[in-house]
């Protein structure tokens, strides 16, 4: 049996303990926030916090996971929405929105270690997630927003 | 915890396209939830107290409910689209409601591609605001006792001013709807001056939900009971299973079932692949149990396609006479005479959608009736194929529409949802078909291949004599026809008969090309290969004539005029001509202020940095760009600047067009960059994002600058036209930095990346 903490609450599972994270999250505790998008780690959709640190949740084995704890868009934030959010919404980042919130997920860490990234910081930060949609320039508008938010 | 866990133990959520609304709004909002209603005529529109058209109804609450009848994958088209009935009616844009419909011929088309949602709906959606604000005004004149051309509306309120009277929308509601639904003659729409939202625009309904994970897409619809599959397709088009295991898939832990989809018969349309199911307790497992399956496979005839080889048989089809498409004048009788011609070969490969929600469809089929949740760019289709693949009646097909995790074309082909319905009917539940990305990628529609064939005699200006172009793709209705070789003219129209040269030769020509793999609609289809040709034939020619290249691209358009189609077949995207004309002017207006707002030949670029410029309409709407670029002794590109201008005539949502044309320049920067899909002995050779790479920010433009020309002209589409003119402009810029020119794409081709 393998125990995490997902978004402040102890679970337990008892399946394969090679499944992916992100199938254990969506599938299972139902917590569909956090999207599929390429299954290698290779978009950055499926981005968690695991124990604070951006983690691709489709590459991260239930086996890895035990012990940690894990926050997904779903716990990001325990009241209202989180500066990432609020500037995600205020520069008007969306357009489809799947991979919006691996890239809030992976800006919020980066700026939980960042507090005021560089361009080049940024791109390096969020390199491993794709937007199909072409939202980049306002991802990079929005990170800026939230860290002064933030600081 | 939250509220999304809770909902997940319940019977489910599906409905809604924003989750926390399934389980705090409950039956109000999502009426009907489980997979064995019928929703037909069963929206809160409908219920509402005054609901005079199948788009909105208004509560005695004074909510108004409007229906999105077109899908919404990224374009804001679910917003925009009621936004303008919301103005009409003039209603508060705070207590309007949005309900997605149902696939439903009721509300007229609902096949969300080609970028005409606002320009075919824009009067609809007048109209039906029009129409519930002329009852309400019926109806407070009835109550006060006045004549209803004294009254007048002020934001959810009918007003009566010389007796200072007010009533809001919803206490009228209920006696405006005993008032006969007036017929479009008598409705008055309101003055542009009267405009509270149409040209200012909103930001997504969907907006909070969006970046809270709350919105459900197609991959977040779940139903009590429901089951999981992936499905392993024939690797080659048409080819069918010989053998496979059916023992050792069933050994993996969650694997439940193993169900063989039939292959389809020719010509595939939106008809399954075919394959091997496995039906699992998750997605996972599913995935597992798959790759368990050592199926054996019968290739059939598309095993002999190589795209090397297939690139070198469109090139020769292009270097010899073809279908002539359009002619003016007698440009052989001009190359006969020799002097200074040019030619050129331009290439593009196929190209893969891969947007980022791979394809995937939840399916219920019980006592009859087939019930689906899709991402879905065309529902009245999933209703077609759904009920000839079931052998049903159409009515019988019940599809809701998710939020689309993107769609580009991909997601109007519906075979992944027929998918889901016949696994479901075959194992008697619901079932989810859940399509990996090396899927997604691998059985795609692609966008075609093409080769384009340029040449040009130059007069003594350096302005063209006579000018000749072919063109060679695989057509779009070879999955409808597999004898179909010929460019039809809805793709021929697509920046390739409508060349807009003011040209005394002119002969545009198209060959044949049979198709291997399912051909399909991508973002602005084939206006990205012949806008790429076009545009950058003229950047080559205008160096050949040692001119500027904007001076010499605005020379070739010419002097405003509208191009005659006499003899040519050209639908114009389904548009009246007299209502959308092909005017040159305005395609010159938008090249001239992004010349001026790009400052164009003001500025000074240093070793490996230039600028490019092209120009097209597509979807009715005039853009043009212009493009930046450094290139290092490495070869990278980086692409410091774009500026766009548009002209798509009246934009009723401003943000969200920048935002489209932003989009825009960044699928363009794919395609240019690495767009290529390629096949070997029939097979798809790539797979995941690996080999078929998407555009990161780290090599997307820093900026792009949108600007949008004021205009009244009738609304045009905004989703598409951005793309055709940066990919040319972006390799004319590259010409401008290197001095090398980009012929085939991807770039990587010249040793750029």
């Amino acid at each position: 049996m393998i125990q995490l903490t997902v978004n402040g609450t102890e679970e337990s599972f008892t399946g394969e303990p090679e499944m992916p994270l992100l199938w254990y999250l969506r599938d299972i505790l139902g917590l569909t926030g956090s999207k599929f998008g390429c299954g290698v780690g290779l978009c950055g959709a499926c981005t968690v916090h695991v124990n604070g640190q951006a983690t691709r949740s489709c590459v991260t084995a239930m086996r890895d996971a035990a012990g940690k704890e894990v926050a997904t868009v779903e716990g990001l934030e325990k009241n209202g929405l989180h500066p990432v959010q609020k500037a995600w919404m205020q520069i008007n980042v969306p357009q489809c929105g799947y991979c919006q919130v691996g890239q809030i997920m992976q800006a919020a860490a980066l700026l939980n270690s960042k507090k005021k990234p560089t361009d080049h910081e940024i791109d390096d930060a969020m390199s491993g997630n794709i937007c199909r949609c072409g939202t980049y320039q306002r991802i990079r508008a929005a990170i800026k927003a939230a860290s002064v938010e933030m600081a | 915890m939250s509220a999304i866990e809770n909902v997940s133990r319940r019977r489910f959520l599906a409905g809604g396209i924003v989750a926390a609304g399934a389980l705090v709004l409950g039956v109000r909002y999502y009426p009907k939830l489980s997979g064995d209603d019928k929703l037909r005529h069963d929206t809160n529109a409908d219920h509402a107290s005054l609901h005079p058209s199948a788009y909105l109804g208004i509560d005695l609450d004074g909510t108004v409910w409007i229906m999105a009848s077109r899908s919404e994958m990224g374009t804001t088209s679910r917003t925009t689209l009621p936004l303008v009935v919301a103005d009409e009616l003039d209603a508060d844009w705070k207590r309007v409601k949005i309900e997605q419909a149902i696939g439903d011929k009721r509300y007229g088309d609902q096949n969300t591609d080609g970028s005409h949602s606002i320009r075919s709906f824009y009067f609809a959606m007048r109209e039906a605001g029009a129409t519930a604000r002329f009852m309400l005004i019926q109806a407070a004149a009835k109550q006060w006792g006045v004549a209803a051309a004294e009254c007048e509306t002020d934001l959810h309120v009918v007003v009566h001013r010389s007796t200072n009277r007010r009533a809001g929308y919803g206490e009228l509601a209920a006696s405006a709807a005993k008032f006969p639904v007036p017929p479009k003659e008598e409705l008055k729409l309101k003055p542009k001056s009267a405009w509270r939202y149409i040209g200012k625009g909103e930001v997504s309904y969907d907006l909070e939900a969006l970046v809270t994970g709350k919105a459900i897409y197609g991959m977040d619809a779940r139903l009590e009971g429901m089951v999981y599959a992936s499905v392993e397709r024939p690797p080659v088009l048409g080819g069918k299973v010989k053998s496979y295991d059916d023992k050792e898939p069933l050994k993996v832990a969650g694997v439940r079932q193993i169900i063989p989809i039939d292959p389809f018969q020719p010509p595939p349309a939106f008809q399954p692949l075919g394959g091997i199911a496995v039906i699992a307790d998750n997605t996972w497992a599913a995935f597992q149990g798959r790759k368990k399956l050592n199926i054996s496979w019968d290739n059939g005839p598309n095993e002999t396609y190589n795209s090397d080889s297939y690139k070198s048989e469109l090139r020769a089809t292009s270097h010899n006479p073809c279908k002539v498409v359009r002619n003016i004048g007698d440009a052989d009788a001009v190359f006969a005479k020799g002097g200074k011609v040019y030619e050129a070969d331009y290439y593009v490969p196929l190209l893969a959608h891969a947007a980022m929600e791979p394809l995937v469809a939840l399916a219920e089929f019980k006592d009859g009736k087939a019930t689906l949740w899709a991402p879905t760019q065309n529902p009245q289709a999933v209703q077609d194929i759904v009920s000839k693949e079931l052998g049903i009646a159409k009515e019988d097909v019940i599809c809701h529409v998710t939020l689309l995790g993107g769609g580009f074309g991909r997601k109007s082909k519906p075979d992944y949802v027929a998918e889901a319905a016949v696994l479901s009917r075959k194992m008697g539940r619901p079932v989810k078909v859940v399509w990996t990305r090396e899927d997604d990628i691998k059985f795609d529609y692609y966008n075609a291949v093409a080769s384009m064939y340029m040449k040009a005699a130059l007069g003594a200006n350096g302005k063209p004599t006579a000018w000749l172009q072919r063109s060679v793709f695989p057509p779009i209705p070879s999955i409808f026809d597999v004898n179909a070789v010929y460019g039809d003219p809805a793709h021929l129209q697509q920046g390739w008969t409508d060349i807009p040269y003011d040209l005394p030769n002119l002969r545009v020509e198209n060959g044949p090309a049979k198709a291997h793999v399912r051909i399909g609609w991508l973002r602005s289809v084939a206006n990205i290969y012949h806008a790429f040709a076009i545009q950058c034939f003229t950047n080559e020619l205008a160096h050949a004539a040692g001119r500027d290249p904007l001076d010499y691209l605005l020379d070739l358009i010419g002097q405003p005029r509208t191009i005659d189609f006499k003899g040519v077949e050209y639908p114009n995207y389904g548009a009246a001509l007299d209502a959308y004309p092909w005017e040159t002017g305005r395609l010159r207006h938008v090249t001239e202020l992004v010349a001026e707002k790009s400052g164009w030949g003001k500025r000074k670029y240093g070793k490996g940095t230039g600028v490019g410029i092209a120009a097209h309409r597509s979807f009715l709407t005039y853009v043009a760009t212009v493009v930046e670029v450094e290139v290092n002794d490495q070869g990278e590109v980086r692409i410091p600047r774009v500026d766009v201008a548009l002209d798509a005539g009246l934009v009723v949502n401003p943000e969200a067009t920048r935002a489209q044309f932003e989009g825009a320049a960044v699928f363009g920067t794919s395609v240019a960059r690495s767009g290529e899909i390629t096949a070997t002995k029939g097979v798809v050779d790539q797979s995941n994002f690996q080999d078929y790479p998407v555009a990161r920010i780290n090599e997307v433009p820093d900026q792009t600058n949108v600007y949008i020309v004021e205009s009244d002209a009738p609304p045009a589409g905004v989703g598409e036209p951005g793309v055709p003119p940066f990919i040319a402009a972006f390799c004319n810029a590259i010409f401008a930095a290197t001095g090398k020119r980009v012929r085939d794409l991807p770039i990587t081709k010249l040793g750029l990346s």
